[in-house]
């Protein structure tokens, strides 16, 4: 679901065709018929943007029919723990929890907590658990639990409770799903999850791009939870990434609210004191975080070196503090409204791919400066001469005051560094050829950057500059091309102990400063003075797990959470699943991968007490980054929307939410503002003149934004033009010729686009009425080989109120025969 | 092309071959007679990651010099068995195409052109432009007086499709300047 | 179908191939073909096959639209509706390309001699000696010849990625193919890891049609060096139902008096060298 495998990632589909010749089953749920579907087993088409109300139907059939694993769920979840007797749930309230604050709103997540312990996220600049699933405490006495599952107001039974209403015939009136594909799904997906089998998800952006994505992937881990599924082999919830490095760049990380390996930033708020913040965010408790200081501190003493004394708190001093959301989104409001003045782009395209293209084309106009590094001119560098405003004539590069530097980048090809994949495993990736003309790695750019900076500023007093000044920044360099060592980085990055040597891995970091490790979660990448993520042994010579190709984070584990194919005895659960035991003989785990658990803790361990981090785990606790080493059916605190995941429809829908009062999630992040208008949605006057739901999407033949696609002949050819796809029920009420033009309109802009009218769209039946759709691939923009109008031009900024992402895969719109208007009109 | 020879007259061949209608390997141009993989003569062969998705199959860069003249699946790879999807087959476009931009270009403001200036200018006109930025909008405490020592007056945005040692390094530059909006594609 | 039934009998029996190496081939299995053009663009990348500008179709994803000069690979989308059940709709994709004919017609008429029969048992047309006269393109059954207008008419197509074979490389297409649909191997031992293959496919129900196409020595052009396995009848996928084995008059004459025809051709050969240098 929320994945189109088959076209976004052909490579790792050959696997899912693989297990369909040895007799495996794929359901695809999209609103669309895709290339994924074509192979798939079995097609449900669904609306766009109403996942939770199908996967909350399959929550339902897995409790009403007692279709769970049982000895899974009691010993690895939270099922039988009892909640605080103030939690209400959205059955009491019509689609608010408690703890709800209009004015602010967002949740005071209070009364989420569990009964007799409080178990939290650390208290962010919102006064309350922080919108993260890591960084948890317990305080208090352990948890009340019922592990009959019959205490009403244990997990378990809220979870009954919760989606109690979520029925095969509220999925088929949400989601235009008939009842008998429904059941026929359900029903395979239960008959393949059990000791002797499990079942996989696969999602992608089309979970996460909705103002409830956190919430549908939420959704997806509590079916798993349920079945026993996490773990395991074949099982999990697989996120398939788009980006060669994306999950690399989330680990390391360039994202505001978190240092690498997902150490939150501190806030304004947070103690200002090292040991403080470490016990705040999660140094008191149980699992791996609870030696957040030994991962903070290394990282300090990576950044600053000797310079990370106990008398700056190892650089605790020189960090800056963030005061809320500071995400992309905020930022280019920022620059629109004056405050953002500067702006760096590394291989990126807002101007194409993030939504809203014009709001981002205005921030980018509203600079003093931008710099776009990039392989080829994409339409983020010449926004002030080639874009849809200046074609229009509303806007002249004489008037746009940005100063523009295009910075042309090296390739893959042209530098040495690892890409992280979508399964945490890093690879290395070797020079082949130096780049041409002033092409540079983004490496050689930031490391010329850091010294020409530091050179200008070499003589400041000013106290702010120390922590620039102070920076460890001497990196061997190529004596021919003068480029910094990627290893050299790699290896800063993996670590080191007092000596100097490399450390094996991130048990050794140390709080006292002993340690260096630039990314606690990438520690020993490069032990033992060897390049992991550049071991190539042929997978032919391997086992299939295949250890020694590359290096997965944490220390080379290539399932997560593995303890959990083991039952709590650790016996594997049935001997075809056999994957990580316990080897009572040789008193460890042991099995073809790396166990995800300490390598001698007993199945029966039971924890001394005071103990804290990891060694406050039981020895049948399988999640071990949890405060209570189980899986979480219920959030208690790090979403900030729900400890259930509820069905919200988007911020325009159609139709009205027919499962509560409340239409959309009420904690989502809405920008009312003139230049962001939205779209009336159903139940609002206006909302009839957007009947149809969009959704973006991406083709095999080109790549996200473009940038790496369009400029290519060999690609463009393939897909030469913007499209939109359509079925022939729609095609027919708006007059749309196959082959010709239409034109897709939102409060926003219109955009023109070629008309594939396609059976492979259906039109969906929502109870007395009939919800059509249209597929908008999202790749084009005004620049390459291949051009056409951007479909995110169409699209409003609304976000999840945890991650920020934007709902670019479900929104409303009109659409018309014929071309935009040339002018003037945009 | 090969000189050719008396020896290599198609009749000949045809008959000395036992290939009378010389529909077989006898009615071979030398050209086709020695046209050999360019693979098996490259001066080197490279192991790389293609650089599009994130599934992360193996790649391999055949070049001669400092030209590219292939680049096709690892067969070694557990994750790819040697195979690419169109974007991975075409990298080498990728990498070889006119179309890259292989000089710096600079645009004033209000400018309506490109303008071409040296490298070493354009990364002195950068620094520049952060250290005047950062000074202007430095934040140094709160209104409460707790410490922000920060700017918002810079943002950077991109990341995904570079590698971790480049990510590592942007975010500690930026860290050590106190630029807080340092994001990348993982939001969209 | 055998030759007989074609009604037309070649004047001589060598053309079918009867090499002495092992005969390699492609097996392309549709039943498994994601449609993502891996193939195409494997090919046009090793073989330098310049681009195509058909633009926006309009037909389904199919923005290449036939095999040509420039398309040595072709995947062709078909849209319908389920045939088993009816409801619902069904997407077939299946990977094209030249047939590397037993009894191939394109060699047989070639006046220049530029289309030959490599050891591997392919067709290989030699671009240094094609002069462009385009005969091969009416004899070929498939409409898999053509000529590439620019810049001097040659003839071009899928070569089996002869240069690769030679060094023990497979195809480019093959080797990219992220589900292998296009398998590349002995033909003998495809021809038998087809038939398993479509005994399995036909298990499932909305795949009852599926067949497997010019695996015979019995057809019209005496089985395809590249076979396939589809879901249904050739022409659901713009292919000939019946190929036919064509000679032109010019072939007839040219394939009874080789010594002569090669005389031809080196004069062809020759002049056409000289005009290259």
């Amino acid at each position: 679901m929320g994945s189109n495998m088959a076209e976004c990632h052909p490579v790792a589909f050959q696997w899912i065709v693989e297990a369909q010749g040895k007799g495996g089953k794929l359901i695809h749920v999209d609103p669309r018929f895709t290339r994924t579907s074509a192979m798939a087993n079995l097609h449900i088409p669904i609306r766009a943007g109403s996942d939770i109300a199908f996967l909350g139907g399959l929550v339902h059939y897995i409790l009403e029919q007692e279709r769970y694993f049982r000895d899974y769920m009691v010993a690895y979840t939270n099922a039988a723990t009892i909640i605080d007797e103030r939690f209400l749930d959205t059955e009491d309230l019509d689609g608010f929890f408690s703890g709800w604050n209009e004015e602010s709103g967002t949740y005071d997540t209070s009364s989420w907590q569990y009964q007799g312990g409080v178990i939290h996220a650390s208290a962010g600049e919102r006064g309350a658990p922080r919108p993260s699933g890591d960084g948890v405490t317990i305080e208090g006495a352990p948890p009340h639990s019922d592990p009959t599952l019959e205490h009403p107001h244990c997990v378990f039974q809220l979870l009954r409770r919760h989606y109690a209403r979520y029925t095969p015939e509220m999925v088929e009136r949400v989601c235009g799903v008939s009842q008998q594909k429904f059941l026929e799904a359900a029903e395979t997906i239960c008959d393949n999850s059990n000791r002797e089998r499990t079942t996989a998800f696969v999602y992608a952006v089309g979970w996460t791009q909705h103002t409830v994505g956190v919430q549908f992937i939420r959704t997806g881990a509590i079916i798993q939870l349920l079945l026993g599924n996490m773990g395991r082999t074949g099982g999990g919830v697989m996120a398939l990434r788009g980006h060669a490095n994306i999950q690399g760049a989330t680990d390391i990380a360039t994202l505001f609210d978190v240092l690498p390996g997902y150490i939150q930033v501190p806030t304004a708020k947070d103690s200002p004191d090292l040991k403080q913040f470490c016990l705040d965010q999660g140094g008191a408790a149980g699992g791996y975080w609870g030696n957040l200081e030994a991962y903070l501190v290394s990282l300090l003493k990576a950044y600053w070196g000797d310079r990370a004394t106990p008398d700056n708190q190892f650089g605790f001093d020189y960090l800056h503090r963030v005061t809320g959301d500071h995400s992309t989104y905020q930022s280019t409001l920022g620059m629109v409204d004056g405050s953002v003045k500067g702006f760096v782009v590394l291989g990126e395209n807002p101007a194409v791919g993030s939504a809203h293209g014009g709001l981002h084309r205005k921030a980018l106009r509203s600079l003093d400066w931008l710099v776009v590094r990039d392989l080829y001119e994409i339409e983020t560098a010449s926004f002030w001469y080639d874009s849809p405003e200046t074609q229009s004539g509303e806007v002249r590069a004489e008037d746009i005051a940005t100063e523009v530097f295009f910075m042309p980048a090296a390739a893959n090809a042209e530098k040495s560094g690892s890409f992280t994949n979508t399964q945490r495993l890093l690879q290395w990736h070797d020079q082949a050829v130096e780049p041409r003309g002033d092409c540079r790695s983004d490496l050689s750019f930031t490391y010329y950057l850091g010294v020409k900076i530091r050179e200008k500023l070499a003589a400041s007093t000013e106290a702010r500059d120390r922590a620039l000044l102070d920076l460890t920044w001497d990196y061997p360099l190529d004596p021919k091309s003068g480029e910094p060592s990627a290893e050299a980085v790699l290896r800063e990055i993996s670590g080191r102990g007092p000596d100097g040597k490399l450390l094996a891995g991130f048990g050794a970091l140390r709080a006292d400063g002993s340690t260096s490790s630039g990314c606690w979660i990438y520690c020993g990448a490069f032990a033992d003075d060897q390049n992991l993520p550049n071991r190539k042994r042929p997978g032919q010579e391997q086992s299939w797990v295949a250890p020694e190709w590359g290096w997965a984070w944490p220390l080379n584990r290539r399932v997560l959470y593995n303890r959990a194919s083991a039952d709590p005895e650790g016996k594997p659960w049935s001997e075809r699943k056999r994957f990580v035991y316990w080897d009572e003989a040789q008193g460890k785990w042991v099995g073809p991968d790396v166990p995800d658990f300490p390598g001698d803790r007993r199945p029966d361990y039971q924890p001394p007490p005071g103990a804290t981090a990891e060694a406050a785990l039981s020895g049948d606790r399988p999640f071990i980054m949890q405060a209570d080493g189980v899986g979480w059916l219920f959030a208690p605190s790090g979403v900030v929307d729900g400890p259930f995941p509820t069905h919200y429809e988007p911020h325009e829908s159609p139709v009205r939410n027919p499962l509560y009062e409340q239409e959309h999630n009420p904690a989502r992040q809405i920008f009312r503002r003139r230049d962001n208008p939205y779209n009336p949605t159903a139940g609002e006057p206006g909302s009839e003149r957007f009947p149809f739901v969009m959704t973006t999407y991406r083709l095999t033949e080109h790549h996200t934004a473009g940038g790496m696609s369009r400029f290519l002949s060999r690609l463009s050819q393939l897909q030469p033009e913007m499209f939109c796809e359509v079925s022939p029920e729609l095609a027919q009420e708006r007059g749309l010729r196959p082959g010709g033009w239409a034109t897709i309109i939102t409060e926003r802009t219109q955009i023109e686009a070629r008309v594939l009218v396609t059976a492979r769209v259906s039109a969906l039946r929502l109870g007395d009425r009939v919800v059509h759709q249209v597929g908008l691939p999202y790749h084009w923009g005004s620049r390459g080989l291949s051009r056409g109008d951007s479909a995110n031009d169409l699209f409003p900024l609304v976000l999840d109120p945890n991650v920020h992402i934007q709902e670019t895969k479900a929104a409303t719109c009109d659409i018309q025969p014929g071309r935009r208007p040339r002018a003037a009109s945009r | 092309m090969a000189r050719r020879t008396i020896t290599r007259w198609p009749v000949l061949r045809q008959l000395a071959e036992g290939d009378p209608l010389g529909l077989g390997h006898s009615a071979q141009s030398d050209h086709s007679r020695n046209f050999r993989s360019r693979n098996s003569t490259a001066e080197k062969v490279v192991k790389s990651v293609c650089p599009y998705c994130a599934v992360g199959c193996g790649q391999l860069v055949y070049a001669n010099g400092q030209e590219i003249i292939q680049i096709e699946g690892d067969p070694d790879s557990p994750l790819s068995r040697g195979r690419l999807c169109p974007k991975g087959s075409a990298t080498k476009e990728m990498v070889n195409s006119e179309l890259r931009e292989l000089q710096v270009k600079y645009r004033r403001p209000h400018g309506t052109a490109w303008e071409q200036i040296s490298l070493d200018q354009a990364m002195d006109m950068i620094a520049d432009r952060v250290i005047q930025t950062r000074s202007q909008t430095w934040e140094d405490q709160d209104e409460q007086g707790r410490p922000l020592r920060r700017t918002m007056g810079i943002a950077s945005l991109g990341g995904a499709t570079i590698d971790n040692e480049e990510n590592y390094l942007w975010r500690k530059l930026m860290v050590g300047l106190g630029v807080v909006q340092v994001e990348n594609q993982a939001r969209i | 179908m055998t030759a007989a039934t074609t009604g037309r009998r070649p004047a001589v029996s060598l053309p079918m191939w009867q090499g002495g190496g092992t005969r390699m081939g492609f097996f392309t299995d549709s039943s498994i073909c994601i449609g993502c053009k891996a193939c195409e663009v494997a090919c046009k990348e090793w073989n330098g096959v310049p681009d195509i500008d058909t633009g926006f179709t309009g037909n389904s994803y199919d923005n290449t639209s036939a095999l040509g000069a420039n398309s040595w690979r072709h995947v062709a989308f078909v849209e319908r509706p389920r045939p088993d059940t009816g409801d619902g709709v069904q997407w077939l994709m299946n990977s094209d390309v030249c047939k590397h004919c037993t009894r191939a017609a394109c060699l047989d008429v070639c006046p220049t001699g530029a289309i030959f029969r490599s050891e591997f048992g392919t067709v290989v047309v030699q671009d240094d000696i094609c002069n462009g006269c385009g005969y091969c393109v009416v004899a070929c059954p498939f409409g898999v010849l053509e000529r590439r207008e620019e810049p001097d008419g040659r003839a071009f197509k899928c070569t089996l990625c002869y240069d690769r074979l030679e060094v023990g490389d497979e195809p480019a297409c093959a080797k990219a193919c992220p589900t292998q649909s296009i398998q590349f191997g002995p033909l003998e031992e495809l021809r038998e890891r087809a038939e398993k293959r479509l005994e399995e496919v036909k298990r499932e129900p909305r795949f009852a049609g599926a067949r497997l196409y010019g695996e015979s020595k019995d057809d019209g052009v005496g089985g395809f060096g590249a076979f396939f396995l589809l879901l249904d009848e050739p022409e659901v996928y713009g292919l000939p139902p019946k190929p036919v084995y064509r000679r032109t008059d010019l072939a007839l004459l040219w394939g009874a008096a080789s010594v002569a025809a090669s005389v031809l051709t080196l004069g062809v050969m020759g002049s056409l060298r000289w005009r290259r240098r």
